[in-house]
């Protein structure tokens, strides 16, 4: 190995991106290649210096956008190799069209997504905007709401993306600088464990193989489009959920850690609850644990597995429940937020009798505060008293002037 | 070790195996395919293959047929140079960690871009990859127009050329912006090599692609491909439009070394007026209009002016 190990200590201080460029590196990925951008910036700049420093045996380049850096990713990844690559916002946007490509091409590779306002106006801060924007992609989306989940998903995200029957590549969300620039402690596998955790790469229909030449990205019209995209969506809904379950169990196992496509807090004997993303899961749960305190059973439900749905699993986590609140951190531009319509189908057809209603929250970093939370359990637990919704479906919450509220 | 071909002559050129199949949904008379032929003749080496969306692109990998037998792929319009170069870059990293598969070859790392998908929209790819210094190789094919979408006009089509978004009218002339000079802009990367080709010329060609793949690091190679849909001649003229583009020197055959060195590499006997190539072509046929006939004494004085610059180039060493 022409690579020095490092030696790590049980609990490292680690920010969402510090941890993400350590799984990367200990990933042994065959080839990086960014652009930077903030706030995902440093998890390129972190793995610019292990290269810098001989902790990595892989190539690692930096192009000159974030499409050249998505492009160049493409063409390594169908070359036959392990390919990681991080970005946020406008970096994505960029890099939006080649997202299509990969997965369309289904090719393994692993993007780190520190969620970011999108322009305009100019924001560098979290939000959800990013994240929502490719959500049709055909990514395997994660959800990470804290540095530690931010290592563990990336480990877990090469596992599933690299496996022969899925083929697809995989996103690992972070909100920016909430998790991204928030140092916590996280636990680290020593370098053999991790990488014997993410395994070897076994390549497939790769380019390198002289023996057996291949073509990558083909025209297909009316005759045999609609084929593919069906095979890609079919391998999303029923073969990649398996396959996370699968690897989810395996690091539990070698962990202790337990992640699910939906994570519940106070949910057994819940009568309202908070369904949301990101470092606001951490929020919501703190603010449900209060509320308990104070008699009102109040629940949380995260998102861990964004793309494919969870749909089912999301009808299940919430069957029992009175009153539900879906909190969009992105500006549907006029609509119901993704979250809201997400759960209000998988719950449609069922005999539930919950309530559903909307918030919009933290744009462009705005802070989602206990209070926001407080008052927004109270709106829950009025609704589910008067058997109806109480206020209008969609609210915004933390904005400044008179009351925004639509439907 | 690379393995370069050596055919002697046009019959042996003509049978000689290769990767690029003949079936395939290119126009009749299209000079993409002889070019792809000739450069793909060059060498015995594996190959590893792009295309950027384009004519070659659409017409020689649609689903569920490929017409190539070496690894090639195709991402969109603006990336064929960064996709090769993703290639090369894992090349490099498995050869490093020893994970070839058949670690005694030596791949060429080839892209091809028409002049829309060079000139236009992929110009910041290619730029980027020239500077990084892959050990790669892009190849314009250079028919001076959009031509897979139906001859919407580049930064490649040239003065006085009907495009149908630069159409000649009742009170135009066509285009009206000069050629782009995409030799002196990648050659100003400092990149190894540098060369303009023709398929008619295809010894110069071959000659000049064997250099490409001997050098170490990025090489640009700017082909004409004359289009008989678009420029608007008979497919069976293909060779005697480039004969006529590199004879009048509306196409000048020349190679830059190292950014500095300038070759010439093809001086025809006989040069003839620019005037004849611009009449062999639909596209130039209305400035043969009274009141457009200075556009050609223009063309003439320009296609001077750049010979004399590129002889005192040559001359120069720098």
């Amino acid at each position: 190995m022409a690579f020095q190990k490092m030696e790590l200590k049980d609990i490292e201080v680690w920010d969402g991106n510090r941890a993400a460029a350590q799984a990367l590196r200990q990933a042994q990925v065959d080839v990086v290649a960014a652009y930077p951008i903030t706030p995902s910036t440093p998890i390129v700049e972190g793995y610019a210096q292990f290269t810098a420093d001989g902790y990595v045996e892989g190539e690692f380049v930096m192009v000159e956008s974030e499409h050249a850096a998505m492009s160049a990713c493409i063409g390594a990844a169908a070359a036959g190799g392990r390919v990681a690559t991080a970005t946020s916002s406008q970096g994505l946007a960029l890099m939006s069209e080649t997202l299509y490509q990969a997965s369309g091409m289904r090719l393994p590779i692993v993007l780190n997504l520190v969620n970011r306002a999108l322009a305009s106006p100019l924001n560098v801060n979290g939000d959800h905007s990013d994240m929502y924007m490719i959500r049709d992609s055909g990514w395997i989306q994660f959800d990470a709401y804290c540095p530690q989940e931010v290592y563990d998903l990336n480990l877990m995200a090469f596992k599933v993306s690299e496996d022969h029957d899925i083929r697809l590549p995989v996103i690992v969300n972070q909100d920016g600088f909430m998790t991204s620039h928030t140092a916590q402690g996280v636990r680290p596998l020593s370098d053999d464990e991790a990488y014997a955790f993410v395994g070897e790469y076994n390549p497939m229909n790769d380019m390198l193989d002289f023996e057996h030449p291949v073509t990558h990205g083909v025209q297909t019209e009316e005759d045999w489009h609609f084929e593919h995209k069906a095979r890609q969506h079919n391998d999303l809904m029923t073969k990649a959920m398996p396959k996370i379950l699968e690897v989810f169990a395996d690091f539990e196992k070698q962990t202790g850690r337990k992640y699910n496509p939906v994570e519940k807090y106070d949910m057994d004997d819940a009568d309202v609850c908070v369904v949301c993303m990101g470092s606001s899961v951490e929020t919501a749960r703190e603010v449900a644990s209060e509320m308990r305190a104070n008699g009102i059973k109040a629940g949380v439900v995260g998102l861990r597995v964004v793309r494919p749905i969870p749909f089912f699993e999301i009808a299940d986590a919430l069957k029992d429940v009175k009153a539900i609140a879906a909190l969009d951190r992105s500006s549907p531009n006029g609509a119901a937020g993704m979250l809201f319509n997400e759960i209000a189908g998988a719950l449609f057809n069922t005999n539930t009798k919950a309530l559903l209603s909307g918030y919009v929250y933290g744009l462009g970093g705005r802070d989602l505060t206990k209070a926001h939370l407080v008052a927004l359990y109270n709106e829950l637990q009025a609704n589910a008293d008067a058997g109806k919704v109480t206020t209008q479906l969609q609210q915004f919450i933390g904005v400044r002037g008179p009351k925004l509220a639509f439907l | 070790m690379s393995e370069v071909k050596n055919i002697k002559n046009l019959k042996e050129f003509s049978t000689s195996a290769d990767r690029f199949e003949g079936a395939n949904l290119l126009c009749p008379g299209c000079a993409h395919s002889i070019i792809v032929r000739e450069v793909l003749n060059a060498t015995n080496d594996d190959l590893i293959l792009s295309a950027s969306t384009g004519c070659l692109e659409v017409c020689t990998a649609v689903y569920p047929y490929t017409s190539w037998d070496a690894s090639w792929i195709h991402i969109g319009f603006e990336n064929s140079s960064t996709a090769v170069a993703g290639a090369e870059t894992m090349y490099k990293a498995l050869k490093k960690k020893g994970r070839l598969k058949q670690p005694e070859r030596t791949p060429k790392f080839i892209s091809f871009a028409g002049d829309g998908a060079s000139y236009d929209i992929g110009f910041q790819w290619i730029s980027g990859c020239m500077e990084r210094g892959h050990n790669m190789m892009h190849i314009v094919l250079d028919n001076e127009v959009y031509a897979n979408t139906g001859g919407q006009r580049s930064s490649s089509t040239p003065i006085g050329s009907s495009a149908t978004t630069t159409p000649a009218g009742k009170i135009s002339y066509g285009e009206k912006r000069n050629k782009k000079d995409m030799m002196s802009i990648m050659a100003a990367h400092g990149i190894p090599y540098a060369a303009q080709v023709s398929p008619n010329k295809w010894k110069d060609m071959v000659k000049k692609i064997q250099h490409g793949m001997a050098v170490d690091g990025p090489v640009f190679i700017n082909a004409v491909s004359p289009c008989t849909t678009e420029w608007k001649f008979d497919p069976k003229d293909t060779m005697n439009i480039a004969d006529l583009a590199t004879d009048t020197l509306v196409f000048p055959l020349y190679e830059i070394i190292d950014g500095r060195e300038l070759n010439i590499t093809y001086r025809p006997k006989n040069v003839i007026p620019v005037e004849e190539y611009l009449a062999a072509q639909g596209r130039f046929k209305h400035l043969f209009k009274d009141e457009y006939k200075y556009l050609i004494k223009e063309w003439q004085e320009r296609v001077d002016e750049k010979w004399a610059y590129l002889q005192r180039r040559e001359e120069a060493r720098v």
